[in-house]
């Protein structure tokens, strides 16, 4: 990648006492990409995005967003950035128009009124702009949430999970708002555990215990693994599905609608599982692994897979 | 670092002010609570209760009994019933029906003639020692009450003592307990309108997630906590100036010293809350820690400050505990303005010590406050 990088930081370490929440985390992201933070809970996403805005100091290591280095110009840093956190935090007593207005403001944006109303506009608030944010529903209040981070127009964009919680209708058109924003330059850090979210990103980056283990575009990602799927369909599927996932060499034996899917490392390993289950002949063949089979590979692993 | 910008103060301010008013029953209690503790402090607390129930146990009838009863009367602290015997006495007393039990002992006229000095025994329920001690005190004054009915020789004093003593209760002459809560509870509202609300009204931010929003936001701490709690200045200026309205108009309160000085004053003692509050706020991690070490202020505030106890009964270690709360001072300030009519040079000495104390804890609170989040 040439295009300059809009996030670059090295070797980030946090901890919090004796616990090492980030350690040793490397990340670039190129101007206008849409990089997927994915990783188990407690991998270090928030405290990684909390750094990169400069909310939290590091121990170790630093780097630059936008060009401003993350620690030292930290509150010119916060000007440009927008960061979405994690749970709703904007005023439950305020009105959608009230929040968005109370963050123009405290932005010094000029024509205030007018963006208010463009933003509104844009992200299709205009039928709630009234309603008191407590009483939006979720996906409503992720959508508010999101028009306050961008009301500033900044050029980094940080969501920490958006989605969490708001139905599939709702996350589809999120999604929709936040590469038509990336289509303008903006570029884009998301956490997410939604695989068909990761999907959607132009590259992914997996955390495990504060690291990233595995990184790329999606497809890179999923080939990358070395994971071996093997598919069956007809007969008992969830006898053979409990069977199997019993027997060593098998990481996981899962029923998906009419087949069966069994990943491993190791092909011979499988092959001799599959040889040693007893139940109906099945016909087995090869799959590509999906990115969803790849992180419960990488899950599944003791140190999730960060050796 | 860029510098206070009022556009931005503004922006929180409205912001607050909005939260204020979609709230009206804080709003509201905020106002209606002050007024409700001025009209029972000033209606139904008294600190010198008057015609406590009082029974009365004689061994056989006595000639003096009826000019003893009418004396103890005459005092206002008791009202006589004349009871049957020992057991009633004792229920009275268990049940808290009487107060005080008056045993006139057998022999009592002969023993009063002839000089031998008898004793009255009075029992008394002691488990509220406030509510007797007056009447108690009031006895005193009572062993010449039958010298009218007495021979020369064992009437109790001389005739003509050699000096006396005048009391000249200044300041309150009628020594109405509501003039003495006003100022303590005027330092009370304002501590809870400024510390209180200011303190909790942070760790909410802290609590709901919003302060993380804040800090991402270009918006300074010290944005913040000025437009945090202006609201409250305002309002605590306002429960004041109530408090004393009222307490002017039903209570004739004088206002003896001058109002814009106690303004002034009052001002400091608001910015020693507020300094506190934030220094709190820096510490609490959620509403419910930051509501324990509010109250934990309020203790001595209500205890130390004299608002409810005299400062001068205290032992010097607890003056010296209450010598460090700006209410003690705020307090004296309030009382000698309103009710003494002291000017500047009288509080000064009362000044200085709330200005210590907000300089300190406001180097605390910047000292420990976070612009980050860990």
């Amino acid at each position: 990648m040439t295009a300059e990088l809009v996030i670059d930081v090295r070797d980030l370490r946090k901890r919090y006492g004796a616990r090492v929440v980030v350690d040793g985390l490397t990340l670039g992201v190129a101007a206008g990409e849409i990089c997927g933070f994915l990783g188990a809970n407690g991998s270090g996403k928030t405290t990684t995005m909390r750094m990169l805005c400069g909310l939290i100091k590091p121990d170790g290591g630093g780097g630059t967003c936008l060009g401003l280095d993350i620690v030292r110009d930290a509150s010119r840093l916060r000007r440009q950035i927008g960061y979405m956190t994690q749970r709703f935090s904007f005023y439950d007593d305020l009105t959608t128009a009230e929040n968005l207005d109370f963050v123009a403001s405290v932005y010094e944006l000029s024509d205030r009124r007018g963006r208010v109303r463009a933003i509104v506009e844009r992200m299709g608030l205009a039928g709630r702009a009234d309603q008191l944010a407590g009483e939006l529903s979720g996906g409503w209040k992720q959508r508010l949430a999101l028009a306050a981070c961008v009301l500033h127009e900044p050029k980094l964009l940080l969501l920490d999970e958006p989605t969490a919680g708001v139905d599939a209708k709702a996350r589809r058109e999120f999604w929709d708002l936040i590469h038509d924003m990336a289509g303008d330059g903006l570029t884009v850090l998301v956490s997410t555990h939604y695989m068909d979210e990761a999907e959607r990103c132009g590259r992914i980056a997996y955390l495990s215990g504060g690291r990233i283990v595995a990184q790329g575009s999606p497809d890179v990602v999923a080939r990358g693994s070395g994971l071996v799927i093997l598919a069956a369909t007809g007969g008992d599927l969830d006898r053979a599905a409990r069977a199997l996932r019993r027997m060593a060499g098998v990481e996981s034996a899962a029923v998906f609608g009419s087949a069966v899917h069994l990943a491993g490392m190791d092909r011979a390993a499988l092959e001799r599982a599959i040889a040693a289950y007893d139940g109906d002949a099945l016909i087995w063949h090869d799959v590509a692994p999906r990115l969803e089979d790849v992180f419960i590979h990488l899950l599944s692993q003791p140190d999730g897979g960060a050796s | 670092m860029n510098g206070f910008s009022w556009r931005r103060f503004l922006a929180v301010l409205r912001k607050e002010w909005i939260q204020v008013r979609r709230d009206p029953f804080t709003l509201r209690m905020i106002i209606v609570l002050p007024v409700l503790q001025l009209f029972l402090f000033g209606y139904a607390i008294n600190t010198d209760p008057k015609h406590l129930p009082t029974g009365l146990l004689m061994a056989e009838h006595s000639k003096y009994e009826r000019t003893l009863v009418a004396a103890m009367q005459n005092t206002g602290y008791y009202d006589i019933r004349t009871l049957t015997g020992e057991a009633e006495a004792e229920r009275g007393l268990a049940d808290g029906e009487l107060l005080f039990v008056v045993n006139i002992p057998p022999g009592f006229d002969r023993a009063v003639d002839r000089g031998e000095q008898p004793t009255v025994l009075m029992d008394a329920d002691a488990t509220d020692p406030s509510a007797i001690g007056n009447a108690a005190a009031a006895l005193a004054g009572l062993t010449d009450a039958l010298d009218r009915d007495l021979p020369q020789t064992v009437r109790s004093t001389p005739a003509v003592p050699p000096f006396q003593f005048a009391v000249h209760a200044r300041y309150n002459p009628e020594q109405l307990t509501v003039l003495n809560i006003v100022p303590g509870l005027i330092c009370i509202v304002l501590t809870i309108s400024t510390l209180f609300i200011t303190t909790l009204s942070i760790t909410r931010e802290r609590e709901r997630g919003t302060m993380e929003n804040l800090l991402a936001m270009p918006v300074r701490p010290i944005e913040v906590m000025l437009a945090k709690v202006v609201p409250y200045i305002v309002i605590g200026y306002t429960q004041a100036l109530l408090i004393m309205g009222i307490a002017a108009a039903v209570f004739d309160l004088p206002i003896r010293g001058s109002m814009v000085l106690l303004i002034l004053a009052l001002g400091l003692f608001i910015a020693s809350n507020l300094a506190l509050g934030l220094t709190f706020s820096t510490i609490a991690r959620n509403q419910m820690q930051a509501i324990q070490m509010a109250q934990f202020t309020l203790l001595p505030s209500f205890l130390l400050s004299g608002f409810m106890f005299p400062f001068a009964g205290m032992p010097v270690w607890a003056q010296w505990a209450g010598e460090l709360f700006p209410v003690t001072h705020a307090l004296r300030i309030v009382r000698g303005v309103l009710l003494k009519g002291n000017g500047m040079a009288q509080i000064v000495p009362e000044l200085w010590p709330i200005a210590a104390f907000t300089l300190a804890v406001a180097v605390i609170a910047t000292w420990s406050y976070r612009e980050t989040l860990d």
